[in-house]
């Protein structure tokens, strides 16, 4: 199967707005739901493995 | 004497993951109500099963399969979610950003979610988070290869929808 590539400097500005949409979510700040998810977890020890604190 | 010693891997590490968990849930689900939900039960599996990662290990790529391989579970699952939702027809045949070298980043988003699921998630792993060929397709489940052509394909397409195949 042949594959043709974009222009160097398309790839270029291609792979900056992926990282720039990737940087931009990263940002975000996270929902509550995943703080009361955490405070769950931290709470169940059923899967405390010896030597495993958190 | 070991002058390089590593604190062994602790599941609240998970959390530090959070925010690239979610960037990459979005790349797989295109909103972010489904991408917290993946991130959830993700998150929930990786904490359950902690004692299976192996410590010195990349726990990114162990926490981005987990999330991966739920999203793909789940759609066979639900069998309703397919990659065809959204119109490629029109976005296809008219280029969405503008033919200077700036890509408008909406336009830019927009066309990026017209790709199939496994290009974005492999741009995504390489081009967007930095993950090395290996990791992600370590990741993916496939061969270096194989993310190579889905990374090729997905720009080539990109470059297409943006107008910028022409050089």
């Amino acid at each position: 199967m042949s594959e043709n590539n974009p222009p160097r400097d398309v790839e270029r500005d291609i792979d900056e707005n992926l990282r720039r949409v990737y940087q931009r979510r990263l940002r975000e700040e996270l929902p509550d739901r995943f703080d009361d998810l955490l405070r769950r977890l931290r709470e169940s020890r059923e899967d405390q493995t010896p030597g495993d604190e958190a | 004497m070991n002058s390089q010693f590593h604190p062994p891997t602790t599941r609240d590490q998970i959390v530090s993951l959070l925010p690239e968990m979610r960037a990459f849930a979005m790349s797989l689900t295109r909103n972010h109500a489904s991408a917290d939900d993946l991130v959830q039960d993700a998150v929930v599996k990786a904490w359950k099963n902690f004692h299976q990662f192996q410590d010195g290990g990349n726990l990114r790529a162990w926490v981005f399969t987990i999330l991966r391989n739920t999203y793909y579970s789940d759609l066979r699952k639900k069998r309703r979610e397919t990659d065809h939702l959204i119109d490629t027809e029109a976005s296809a045949r008219q280029p969405v950003g503008p033919s200077d070298q700036i890509i408008d980043v909406m336009d830019f988003e927009k066309a990026f979610q017209t790709l199939p699921v496994e290009q974005r998630e492999a741009l995504t792993l390489v081009a967007a988070s930095g993950m090395t060929y290996e990791d992600a397709a370590q990741t993916c489940g496939v061969a270096i290869g194989t993310i190579k052509s889905r990374i090729n394909r997905g720009r080539q397409r990109l470059a297409e929808l943006l107008g910028k195949d022409q050089g």
